[in-house]
């Protein structure tokens, strides 16, 4: 019989308590994941604390439950995987802590993986990974392009100046009376509104592979307030449609520019903001047009946003590779990729 | 019954391993420095300076607040991913109990333990000993320095104040009621034996999963929310997807 590799994965970054068992670095075995939307949707956004609380009131469920649905017993485990940053402090010590507890008492080796590398492997699910690589990840609190000369290695070769997209979306769904987190809702005004306003597209003609998403934020409240001082009301399915267009236009233009100067095999989109009709279907259309040789995984709908089953995938890579963490192993909020040279 | 006590409900973090009411090993560090660093590294050489395999606990026993909100997390959350994960029983006892065990059985004194909880705020309860049982007199509470020795003075016996000494709650107990003395300094370090005794005679909780430190306090923001939203009776706003 083959051999096979169990990993039971850890995320807890943000306001997702998730537990999940994967095989082989591919196969998903269960991803239990219990979602805080509910409860941080009565703030307008995520409270650190809270959110932290809710994670130890879910943690034990969704381990247990991880390893009933996958059919599997501690024994069985090979590994334990975990991530450890970046994200809010209070809720990855949470992950942290159960995790480091799970491999010790069960003398499991401990594997730390960044969230952002879990984002990325999403796309893992649904296609093989081919070397060097580019990623475009977008979510609510990262906008970044990662350069992958080979696995296990990764190069921030441009990123967010200000806002991630995410937030973006968020904070001028605010402005429209859009529930926290506003991008689902934006994405479907969007499809049926046009870009009647041509927002500012940021940076996009500047020769770096950087983003900036508060001018365009700024440009758009300033549309809606001065309408709502003349009285006017405008189109919101317009204003969504202009706002996403923008924001589409800076991401697809700023990774079409990295692929001609990094020739690779294959773009990964992944990250919350990856769910995304418009920005999907444009990256589509635009790597047929300009980058036909190169490949194109798009993480799967279901695991753009914060899952473990992702930090599985990830972790079985680390763990290939020799990655393992010692029992003082601690949160790291500000985590990120090296920026490249 | 071999048990694992745990208290890193403020800056001290304390360990111990206790079997049939004796101490086995303890380790009790007090620096500010992060528990989630400190803790399951100390955990794991206790264990193997004692031979014990994680399995061969019977208890785990947590000081579960109130105290430091990082702290108590990481207390309760090694807690009960433990007892779920190695099935076993799991106790919480109160962190300004574990601290009130410090004044001797014999004492007549009302105990009053309490935790400087920021902005002249403190935690504090009321406990007391009775017939070599540490019971509790004044549920454990969140409230102004002010208020608590307001209700001290109020009380006709001698009291006993207990606590980690700060600048900030010092500076608050220059004038202390008549009524009311305060413990030396070497009081107020948690004693991971002491919890590990008092969890010994407890009931194990009925169900792990619930099981969360006690606060005390809600978050400011829920505060508001509720100020808001008078009558909202849902409890749970976490859901599986
Ligand atoms: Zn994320």
């Amino acid at each position: 019989m083959a051999e096979r590799n169990l990993i039971l994965a850890f995320e807890t970054s943000c306001d997702e308590t998730s537990v999940a068992v994967i095989e082989n670095g591919t196969k998903i075995l269960s991803n239990i994941v219990a979602t805080q939307i509910d409860s941080h949707q009565r703030f307008g956004g995520v409270v650190p604390e809270v959110a932290s609380r809710h994670h130890i009131e879910w943690i034990t469920r969704c381990i247990d439950q991880s390893l009933a649905e996958a059919g599997v017993s501690y024994e069985d485990l090979d590994a334990v995987a975990v991530t450890y940053g970046p994200g809010l402090v209070g809720s990855l010590l949470v992950g942290v802590t159960a995790a480091k507890v799970v491999a010790w008492a069960h003398h499991l080796p401990l594997v730390p993986v960044n969230h952002m590398a879990g984002h990325l492997y999403a796309a893992c699910f649904v296609g093989e990974f081919k070397y060097p690589q580019m990623a475009l990840l977008v979510s609510g609190g990262h906008t970044e392009l990662v350069y992958m000369p080979r696995e296990h290695e990764y190069e921030i070769i441009g990123e967010t100046r200000d806002d991630a997209a995410g937030e973006a979306y968020d904070k001028i769904g605010r402005v429209l009376g859009v529930n926290y987190p506003a991008g689902k809702t934006i994405d479907e005004w969007a499809g049926q509104g046009k870009d009647t306003f041509h927002f500012p597209r940021a940076m996009e003609k500047e020769a770096n592979y950087d983003f900036s998403f508060s001018g365009l934020k700024s440009a758009f409240i300033n549309t809606v307030h001065n309408a709502d001082q003349r009285g006017e009301k405008l189109d919101k399915n317009d204003l969504a449609a202009s706002f996403q267009q923008s924001v589409i236009d800076v991401l697809a233009e700023k990774t079409m520019r990295a692929l001609n100067r990094y020739p690779v095999k294959q773009l990964i989109l992944a990250g919350g903001v990856a769910a995304n009709h418009g920005l999907r279907t444009r990256l589509d259309h635009d790597m047929k047009k300009f980058h036909p040789d190169v490949s194109m995984l798009q993480a799967p709908l279901k695991l753009c946003g914060d899952n473990a089953a992702m930090i599985g995938a990830a972790g079985y890579i680390n763990y290939l590779h020799g990655d393992r963490a010692g029992w003082d192993l601690n949160a790291v909020p500000g985590l990120m990729f090296d920026r490249m040279k | 019954m071999k048990v694992l006590a745990i208290d890193t409900s403020n800056h001290p973090m304390s360990v111990a391993l206790v079997e049939d009411d004796q101490l086995l090993a303890t380790t009790t560090l007090n620096m500010v420095r992060n528990h989630s660093i400190y803790l399951m590294p100390t955990i794991d050489r206790l264990f193997k300076l004692v031979k014990w395999a994680p399995t061969d606990i019977d208890r785990v026993v947590v000081a579960q607040g109130p105290g430091s909100y990082t702290g108590i997390r990481i207390a309760a959350t090694t807690a009960k991913t433990l007892a779920d994960t190695i099935d076993v029983d799991l106790v919480g006892v109160s962190s300004l109990a574990v601290i009130a065990r410090n004044v001797l059985p014999t004492s007549k004194q009302v105990i009053v333990p309490f935790f400087d909880a920021r902005r002249g705020n403190v935690f504090a309860g009321a406990y007391q000993w009775e017939e070599g049982k540490l019971t509790n007199q004044i549920e454990d509470q969140h409230l102004a320095m002010t208020t608590l020795l307001d209700q001290l003075a109020k009380i006709e016996r001698p009291v006993i104040l207990v606590g980690h000494m700060t600048k900030r709650i010092s500076d608050q107990l220059e004038k202390l009621p008549e009524n009311v003395t305060l413990a030396p300094r070497t009081y107020g370090i948690p004693s991971t034996y002491q919890l590990a005794l008092a969890g010994e005679g407890l009931s194990a909780v009925k169900e792990i999963d619930p099981f969360v430190p006690h606060y005390l306090r809600i978050t400011e923001a829920e505060a508001n929310w509720q100020k808001l939203h008078p009558g909202e009776t849902r409890k749970n706003y976490v859901r599986e997807v």
